[in-house]
């Protein structure tokens, strides 16, 4: 279907050319959020080859990896200057948030991994 | 509450003097609200003594007192190898901590800064605390859904609700204690999260999340209402960035958290009860990720990602839930735990389970239960639901799913009145508060009328005095504003609201509703003389309903106040006339108390974590003395304690409670059947029962010279004579009875040493060798 591929190039482009003009600082957080992710799934293939005990370290580990990639999207909405809701949040204040709430889960983590 | 009317020249320093007044009134009423929660529970201390209540309450005193005395990685370690013989049970991974650890840190607290309370102290008196902590968390709670005059009288409400009480009083020391407190934090603090957005307030949130896993059971209800709100949101359209950062770090740290208690563990992950919030978790995303893309595409092309995106998603999403559905599928309870679905389904306790049947605790309440327990709130909660709609905020939304949720669970399980008393006390304290300020409201305006005589103030209209002509200017204004549609639909809903109220239509924006003056100060008595009724009938159910510790009994007669301290004075005898090792068999309700107070070993008791280790002492209770003496001697025990109310009156005793136990005993060994105990169909003890149900041990364990007390063997309990009044006992000999003859207890006779007459095998022998050659010994249990 060549209106189908033709569409679906076009959807690409544009989408590749709304997110280039995003800020910078937003990008550098979408890409930890890649690799964290990235690391996450190698843990879930790593599991699969060599079986799930000792299952807390497995949960710890892939927990931890989604829980950082979800508190650096929490980072992200708060520091992003197009959201409206959040227009008098100093970034200061969003990335003591990020860091508090990431210590704690850190603690977690580490107390959980066995 | 209602705006304050000042004239704009003394509007600064007015209004700034008055906020602080405000203040300073609101924080003393807190005081005095916390001061009224914790009194309001100290009945049973005056009137009896300060003392723990129940069954379950002596176990974690138990804890307590261990936790204290040795300390906490031995009380993470601990093996009871007391309880349950000779199983013995692991404390540490099959408790939840959080009120053991809350009190002993009070205790250790108290004690470093040289209190010396002693544990049992502060055991009785953690319940009261807690529940003044728990009433200021309903204040803070109800203060971000509607304002600080609804979180105040909500506040009020719950420090005196009878449903609260009954789980609270001072002595009764069990989970739900602290839990509640846990619970209404837990659900201010994600409230807090989705008004303000702020990851600071996640990050408590989540932690709170932990404490109410530490402390009850019923933290599942949390972790499965959460996602259901936020699916609401979602599927209103009132989906926003700060719902993320209220429920997507709560779900991670959350998970990480409840799998850190070790009576959780691994079932954070693994459990159907679980299952929901990962899967709304998965949606919420998908979610942000589509409003995301949104906001980068034009329409167009927004459109065409849809088309592309839902066809490729579609497949693998049936993909994904075929794949859980599997999983799900094979196993036999589909993923959830026992008491879980008997909560889904009201019937599957009693068709597989009927241990967890037999718990008076979890049968579904009468009607008047709920007006005994909730009273003036029953029907104050519709008028809230209506006040949440207007207006709909995320956190009047989460009100209103909590209420209806609680409701349903509370009508499974009379036990779960506790859950619905929170929301039944939010929402009322948010109607009683609307109420109010439409009631002063109108009084200010008319006393403002009349002292400055002035005609209009803007936005209201002058009301009329005779109802009947506002009602006709109410229908007119109606028809002329058909197009505005919000104002009207307020009106009708306002009439439904305040019976006796004539509405206003306003002209302008400004919304105010203005009543004549007479009926506000009517309304505003009546209001007031209910919340009297209120306060009388809490004070009430707290002396005389809830107040009871179950372990000293009184009744009233013509000659004064009788007490029957019977239990503590079987535990005494058992803790001073025994050896320190014997065993002590009884039916499980008693397990607690017997190893908490009495301090021996018992074999089975009110964890009931084992069913056909109960179901033995269940066979054993209702087998001939014979077969009765051989499971007991195979189990060690010693010594049999039954509870027997014959002769007092006392309704809660063993016999009672015989048929669960041949129930139980049934489901596992197929020889006790129930038929066999039953005349009729009819449950009798008396002279036409069943020669089953005359020779078994519990039979014989009460009602052994039951006759010699009046004579003629007449049960005050049954309300008849027994049937088989001269017997001997064979195989136990009865060591102690108490006073009222409320609590026997036996010993198993040893056996004897010569046997006279002509035997087959030697019988000594074949009880110390246990071969199980050519079928030599007998098997009591075929």
């Amino acid at each position: 279907m060549p209106r189908a591929t033709s569409d679906a190039k076009l959807l690409i482009q544009s989408l590749g050319k709304a997110y280039a003009a995003t800020p910078t600082n937003l990008k550098i957080i979408d890409l930890y959020v890649v690799f964290v992710v990235a690391t996450a799934l190698i843990q879930v293939a790593y599991m699969g080859l060599v079986g799930s005990f000792p299952f807390n370290s497995f949960l710890s580990g892939v927990l931890s990896c989604i829980g950082t990639a979800v508190l650096a999207v929490c980072l992200r909405i708060q520091v992003n200057k197009d959201n409206k809701e959040f227009k008098d949040l100093p970034p200061e204040r969003a990335f003591a948030d990020f860091v508090l709430c990431n210590l704690v889960l850190h603690l977690v983590i580490m107390n959980f991994l066995g | 509450m209602a705006e304050p009317e000042v004239s704009p020249a003394a509007a600064g320093g007015g209004g700034q003097l008055r906020n602080v007044f405000g203040g300073v009134l609101c924080a003393f009423t807190l005081l005095l609200i916390g001061v009224v929660a914790f009194s309001i529970r100290l009945f049973s201390v005056i009137k009896y003594e300060s003392v723990i209540h129940e069954f379950d309450p002596y176990f974690n005193f138990r804890v307590t007192q261990f936790l204290s005395k040795n300390g906490i990685y031995e009380f993470w370690n601990w093996f009871d190898d007391r309880t349950w013989y000779p199983l013995g049970r692991v404390i540490g991974g099959t408790v939840y901590p959080g009120l053991t650890l809350t009190a002993g840190t009070i205790w250790w607290l108290l004690n470093s800064l040289n209190i010396p309370l002693s544990v049992e102290t502060v055991c009785v008196f953690t319940a009261p605390i807690f529940s003044a902590n728990a009433s200021w968390a309903t204040y803070l709670l109800t203060k971000e859904a509607k304002g600080t005059g609804a979180g105040l009288m909500a506040a009020a409400i719950l420090a005196m609700v009878p449903s609260y009480i009954s789980r609270s009083v001072a002595g009764s020391y069990d989970n739900e204690a602290v839990a509640i407190f846990a619970l209404i934090f837990t659900f201010y603090l994600y409230v807090k999260t989705l008004n303000t957005g702020s990851l600071f307030y996640a990050t408590l949130n989540a932690l709170s999340y932990f404490y109410m896993v530490c402390s009850w059971g019923g933290y599942t209800f949390i972790i499965n209402l959460i996602p259901m709100h936020v699916l609401l949101c979602i599927v209103t359209g009132r989906y926003s960035s700060r719902l993320y950062i209220a429920y997507a770090p709560l779900v991670i740290l959350g998970t990480l958290l409840a799998a850190l208690v070790p009576v959780v563990g691994f079932n954070a992950v693994m459990t159907s009860e679980h299952f929901a919030s990962f899967l709304v978790f998965i949606i919420l995303h998908v979610v942000a990720l589509v409003y995301y893309i949104k906001g980068l595409l034009t329409p167009r092309l927004f459109k065409v990602a849809m088309t592309l995106v839902i066809s490729v998603g579609l497949a693998v999403c049936f993909a994904v839930v075929a794949i859980l559905v599997a999983l799900v599928a094979s196993s036999p309870t589909k993923g959830w735990s026992g008491r879980s679905l008997s909560l889904l389904d009201p019937t599957y306790a009693s068709k597989y389970i009927p241990i967890i049947a037999s718990v008076s605790e979890h049968q579904p309440p009468t009607w008047p239960s709920y007006f005994m327990d909730i009273n003036v709130l029953a029907f104050l909660i519709p008028a809230g639901i209506i006040s949440c709609f207007l207006p709909l905020s995320d956190a009047s939304s989460f009100m209103v799913l909590y209420l209806v949720t609680a409701v349903y669970f509370s009508g499974v399980m009379v036990r779960l009145m506790l859950v619905l008393a929170p929301a039944a006390c939010i929402l009322s304290g948010i109607a009683l508060s609307e109420v109010f300020s439409v009631l002063t409201r109108s009084i200010k305006f008319q006393l403002s009328k009349f002292f400055y005589d002035s005609p209009t103030s803007p936005g209201d209209s002058s009301p009329e005095s005779s109802t009947n002509s506002t009602k006709n200017e109410n229908r007119n204004e109606k028809s002329e504003t058909a197009p505005k549609e919000k104002p009207s639909k307020k009106n009708r809903k306002k009439e439904k609201e305040v019976a006796e109220s004539v509405s206003v239509k306003p002209k302008k924006e400004k919304r105010l509703l203005v009543l004549p003056f007479e009926l506000s100060v009517m309304g505003i008595l009546l209001l007031i003389v209910l919340g009297g009724f209120y306060v009388v009938h809490c004070v009430w159910a707290a002396a005389e309903a809830y107040s009871a510790p179950s372990i000293v009994l009184t009744s009233r007669s013509r000659d004064g106040l009788h007490v029957f301290d019977d239990f503590r004075e079987a535990y005494a005898w058992l803790s001073h006339n025994t050896d320190v090792d014997d065993k002590v068999a009884s039916w499980w309700d008693y397990g607690y108390q017997t190893t908490a107070m009495a301090n021996r070993t018992v074999i089975v008791d009110n964890n009931t974590w084992n069913n056909t280790h109960i179901a033995t002492v269940g066979t054993a209770m209702s087998s001939p003395e014979k077969a009765a003496w051989e499971i007991f001697n195979s189990l060690d025990v010693k010594y049999v304690l039954v509870v027997f109310g014959g002769l007092v009156g006392y309704p809660s005793d063993d016999i009672n409670k015989f048929l669960w136990m041949v129930r139980i005993g049934g489901g596992v060994f197929p020889h006790i059947k129930e038929p066999d105990y039953l005349r009729d169909g009819q449950y009798r003890v008396d002279a036409q029962a069943t020669p089953t149900m005359l020779n078994c041990l519990m039979y014989k364990l009460c009602y052994y010279r039951f006759v010699e007390t009046d004579g003629k063997g007449f049960d005050k309990v049954r309300g008849y004579e027994i049937g088989k009044k001269h017997f001997k006992l064979t195989h136990f000999e009865e060591v102690f009875t108490t006073h009222h003859w409320m609590v026997r207890i036996y010993k198993l006779k040893p056996q004897k040493n010569r046997v006279r007459g002509k035997l087959k095998k030697p019988k000594a022998s074949a009880k110390t060798s246990s071969t199980l050659a050519a079928g030599q010994k007998k098997n009591p249990w075929q």
